[in-house]
């Protein structure tokens, strides 16, 4: 058994990791090291505190971490990149569950503490969270109770939200916003509600208030989640990122464990940072995104004219051939076909017969934030041509030839040319302005906004029909 | 049910094209029509009867038979009076037309009760872009004026520098940037020639420095706007005018070569090459007239004539560019025509629907039914999206620049003091009536949240999956709270605990091993 000195220390070393491991993701060699910073400070944390002061049940504890990591390293090795979105989403909303369960806990030992005082008791059965919270002065446990309601809402929000997200994302749950009449006004009343049995549990009503509270919590974040659209779920994923931080500093709080609270800030905030980024990338209002949908447009869309030329890969590979700088853009359509290793040799021949190969990257392009560069870094694409917009969308006019493999919104035109667009304002990538743009596609649709995309309609684009994969794939032998 | 399509010999002299190919001829046919060919008609482009015959296209023997027996009949050259006499009622004439030119010609046909679809009047919308004869023809013009410009031009286009001395570059100044101009600029680059091009509409000098060359800019007020004309040149004010040739002025000395493209719609063509210029090049040097059959823009040309002036400069004036690559010509236009057919035909089984409802149809029909029907209402959609004309912005002098900067200082500063105050205010009311443990609780939450924000603005974007990873990793510090509760005596409590030190963990190695799989896999080039 350890001592609470040898806890602490743990704790500070392992916050001044964490703070380590995130800043070092600066750039992508330090990263490599980072993220090591960032599991040496976990097994600290985990280590001396389960080794402290009070705790016991090893006989339980050990073999649920061990089939804990047996679990969680087997998806993490059979994990596909393309699916790394929904995994995140899955993994959130465990951080979510925890949270609920954790803070259940806390009231049930604060309950059985305040049993024992009344029996002036022994306290030997206690856990070190009860031997805790038996030191604590009556405001203090008002406090707590507080904390322990805050923790269930965020935490049961978070699991809900995490698990519609993932559903949404592997593609089990349909895309599209959806909602129950009555709208955004059930979770307001959800809400009001919860806010009623919050206060009926601080004033001393029983278990019960905490079980319909994380009820009704479940309800807010499954309702808001399926609300929003798919094309908006880069912003939801990282919102629940930063929701399991901001839980599990709630926890920390009940637990009065600074560890915690230190490290569910530092997530919490990084998620409201790439929330806020993503917004921005889309020219979007935060609050427009959780409240669900496009915001209203002022008037009806430009008509499109003219027609979508198709071309075959025999055409592509042809102006490929001819071209001397080449940008790729891809979308989210790469990633559902699969299509990122057939892009990187598409890349490597072009790269060979000496043309400059670029990809340009949107910062909301695919279902989580810098999702293209994870999985064009797993097809091997050098990192050092892969840029982000601001970087590639002046070299537009100067670029032979672009393209599109399954991305629509984010080169979609009518952002800037027709103020009634539903995205209007929003930056994309001028893809447009090179001197011919191939759009490999699957159908005549719209995207997954439902935006109709004046880009394809336009005289120099040609669409190139079908699977991104099978595409791709039938041009690269006649690359020469 | 069977449209004969029929296409007669060009009776125009000098005139090589032919509106059908045995390319189109096959297209045509699988639209459900009949083809119908005189004999000859192809020979001049390349194509004699045999080919058109293995195409499955009945070949007539003279120009009469085929007149009556064509229920459509397609031409390149509008119709000779002649022609216009075998039109009969309910016939159909596709060709190039020029109605506002040939009053007396459309009246004639009118009589008839024939339909006339003049090539040269499709509008110019996306839509119809693959009928637009004009860009097609205009586009071998182009190019053909750089060949015959290169023809009788006595030096190379390239600049070289040999064993037996250095050639230098030729420059040729290229006036008028509509689709001829532009394939002149491209095929006079591609040779190696150093190519200047001026245009009235300074919105297409985007889409001359695409093509490679340098647009020569006119800083005037009132530069014309194309947009509004369907990309067509209006006429300029005389102040332009006199602009305009100042700099051609100062260019005439220096360029070997002088494309001229320059027209306006219905109007003679602009005179922008005088006399004094080319008395200002030098010997040898070339000037090819694109515009020669409506006058030309250079004083010296003389329609379909090559002429020599007194200093040695050699003017040409040929007005028959796409007749003399009769080949190419005739197997684009062929194709613009059927594209036409195509759309005559919508349900693609041989009937002719002539829909004067539709936009291109309307437009480019000049008589129907008995009627003439030109000049046609304005099309519904305009042919080019209006440019915005684009503000320029004005470098701010340094004092605004101060003064806006000072400004925003200031507008900062006082947004930071308000939200500082608001939180301090929120703190102190909070210390009131929180237990102080709460409050030393609080201070480590707050400064957390502050080294987060400040951390992750560093995230490089490329990285942003591994740090949603990453966080999302080190959010299963969670299970220290369910460590510390598995310990208890309440058999709940510890179920929960247990069920959260699992998920936790998978949490953790889970999202650990992700990123570090993630990260591995970036690499330089």
């Amino acid at each position: 058994m350890l001592g609470q000195g040898f806890v602490s220390a743990a704790a500070i070393a392992a916050s001044v990791l964490f703070v380590l491991s995130l800043g070092g993701l600066s750039n992508q060699e330090k990263a490599k090291r980072a993220v090591w910073y960032g599991i040496v400070g976990m097994a600290l944390a985990v280590v001396f505190t389960a080794l402290g002061p009070g705790i016991g049940a090893y006989w339980l504890m050990l073999p649920m971490i061990i089939a804990g990591s047996v679990i969680g390293w087997r998806v993490a090795k059979r994990v596909a990149m393309t699916e790394m979105p929904q995994l995140v989403a899955a993994l959130h909303s465990f951080v979510g569950l925890a949270a609920v369960f954790v803070a259940w806990s806390a009231d049930l030992e604060r309950r059985r503490v305040l049993a024992v005082r009344a029996t002036e008791g022994v306290t030997e059965e206690f856990s070190a969270f009860a031997a805790l919270v038996a030191t604590k002065a009556p405001d203090e446990l008002t406090f707590l109770q507080l904390e322990v309601v805050f923790a269930i809402f965020i935490g049961a929000v978070t699991f809900t939200g995490s698990v519609i997200a993932f559903g949404k994302l592997a593609g089990k749950v349909d895309g599209k916003p959806k909602q129950l009449p009555g709208g955004h006004l059930l979770n307001a009343v959800a809400a009001g509600l919860c806010l009623l049995l919050a206060i009926a549990y601080v004033a001393g009503a029983g278990f019960w208030t905490l079980l319909i509270l994380a009820a009704l919590s479940f309800f807010i974040g499954y309702h808001l989640i399926m609300g929003i659209g798919g094309a908006d779920m880069p912003v939801v994923v990282s919102m629940l990122n930063s929701y399991s931080g901001w839980a599990a500093a709630a926890i920390g709080f009940t637990l009065s464990n600074d560890l915690l609270i230190v490290t569910g800030a530092l997530v919490g905030s990084s998620g409201a940072i790439l929330s806020y980024i993503m917004c921005k990338a889309m020219n979007r209002d935060f609050l427009s995104v959780i409240l669900g949908g496009f915001g209203g447009t002022s008037g009806p869309a430009a008509e499109i004219e003219g027609e979508q030329v198709a071309i075959d890969a025999g055409g592509v590979a042809a102006a490929l051939n001819n071209a001397d700088s080449v940008v790729i853009v891809p979308g989210y359509g790469m990633a559902v076909a699969q299509a990122q290793n057939a892009v990187s040799e598409l890349t490597r021949k072009l790269r060979a017969a000496g043309k400059e190969v670029r990809f340009a990257i949107h910062p909301v392009a695919g279902r989580l934030p810098g999702h293209m560069n994870v999985l064009l870094a797993e097809a091997k694409v050098p990192y050092d041509i892969v840029l982000e917009m601001d970087e590639i969308n002046d070299d537009f006019p100067n670029t032979d030839v672009a393209i599109v493999i399954g991305s629509n919104d984010i080169v979609n035109p009518a952002a800037q040319e027709d103020p009634n667009s539903p995205i209007a304002g929003m930056p994309v990538l001028e893809v447009w302005r090179s001197r011919v743009v191939f759009v490999c596609k699957r159908g005549q649709g719209t995207g997954y906004s439902g935006i109709e995309n004046p880009l394809f309609f336009k005289e120099n684009t040609r669409m190139l029909y079908g699977d991104a994969r099978d595409s791709i794939d039938t041009l690269i032998p006649l690359i020469e | 049910m069977h449209v004969k399509i029929g296409a007669p010999k060009e009776t125009f002299a000098g005139e090589a094209r032919v509106a059908l190919t045995p390319e189109s001829a096959s297209h045509i046919q699988k639209l459900g029509h009949e083809c119908l060919i005189e004999s000859g008609a192809g020979l001049a482009a390349g194509f004699n009867d045999d080919a058109y015959r293995d195409a499955g296209v009945t070949v007539v023997d003279n120009a009469e038979a085929l007149w009556r027996d064509a229920e459509v009949v397609i031409k390149v050259r509008e119709p000779s009076e002649t022609e216009a006499d075998l039109l009969h009622e309910g016939q159909t004439l596709i060709s190039f037309f020029w109605p506002a030119q040939q009053e007396a010609l459309l009246e004639r046909c009118r009589a008839t009760g024939a339909s006339v679809i003049a090539m040269d009047m499709v509008p110019r919308i996306s839509r119809a872009q693959k009928m637009d004869a004009l860009s097609s023809m205009a586009n071998i013009a182009g190019y053909r004026a750089v060949i015959e410009a290169g023809n009788n031009f006595g030096r190379f286009f390239t600049g070289q520098v040999t064993a037996a001395g250095k050639v230098p570059p030729a420059k040729v100044l290229v006036i008028g940037a509509g689709v001829a101009g532009l394939a002149a600029i491209g095929t006079a680059t591609s040779l190696g020639a150093v190519v200047r091009a001026f245009d009235v509409r300074p919105e297409v000098a985007e889409q001359i420095e695409s093509m490679g060359a340098e647009f020569l800019f006119l800083d005037f007020e009132d530069s014309a706007d194309g947009s509004e004309s369907g990309g067509y040149a209006k006429p300029s004010s005389p102040e332009f005018r006199e602009k305009q040739l100042a700099l051609f002025r100062e260019q005439a000395p220096e360029v070997d070569i002088v494309i001229t493209t320059a027209l306006i719609p219905g109007q003679p063509a602009p005179k922008l090459w005088l006399e004094d210029m080319v008395a200002a090049m030098k010997p040898g040097s070339v000037i090819v007239d694109l515009a020669a059959e409506k006058g030309g823009n250079c004083d010296l040309t003389q329609p379909d004539e090559r002429v020599v002036s007194d200093n040695g400069v050699v003017v040409v004036g040929y007005t028959d560019f796409p007749s003399r690559m009769a080949t190419q010509a005739s197997l684009l236009y062929a194709t613009n025509v059927r594209h036409m057919l195509t759309d005559l035909t919508p349900e693609k089984d041989g009937a002719i629907v002539h829909d004067m409802e539709d936009d291109v149809i309307r437009g480019a029909t000049v008589t129907h039914q008995g009627e003439v029907t030109f000049p046609p209402p304005p099309p519904k959609v305009k042919a080019i999206a209006a440019a915005k004309p684009k503000p320029k912005e004005k470098a701010p002098t340094p004092e605004e620049k101060k003064a806006a900067e000072l400004a925003t200082f200031k507008a900062q500063t006082k947004r930071q003091l308000t939200l500082l105050g608001a939180g301090g205010a929120l703190m102190l009311l909070l210390g009131q009536i929180a237990p102080a443990s709460f409050m030393q609780h609080l201070i480590v939450f707050v400064l957390a949240c502050f080294v987060g924000f400040q951390v992750i603005w560093n995230v490089s974007h490329s990285l942003h999956t591994p740090l949603m990873a990453v966080t999302n990793a080190i959010s299963g510090i969670i299970i220290l709270g369910a460590v510390l509760q598995i310990g208890s005596g309440n058999w709940v409590v510890v179920v929960l605990a247990a069920i959260s030190v699992l998920i936790a963990t998978i949490n953790i190695v889970g999202g650990f091993l992700v990123t570090r799989r993630m990260l591995a896999m970036f690499q330089k080039s």
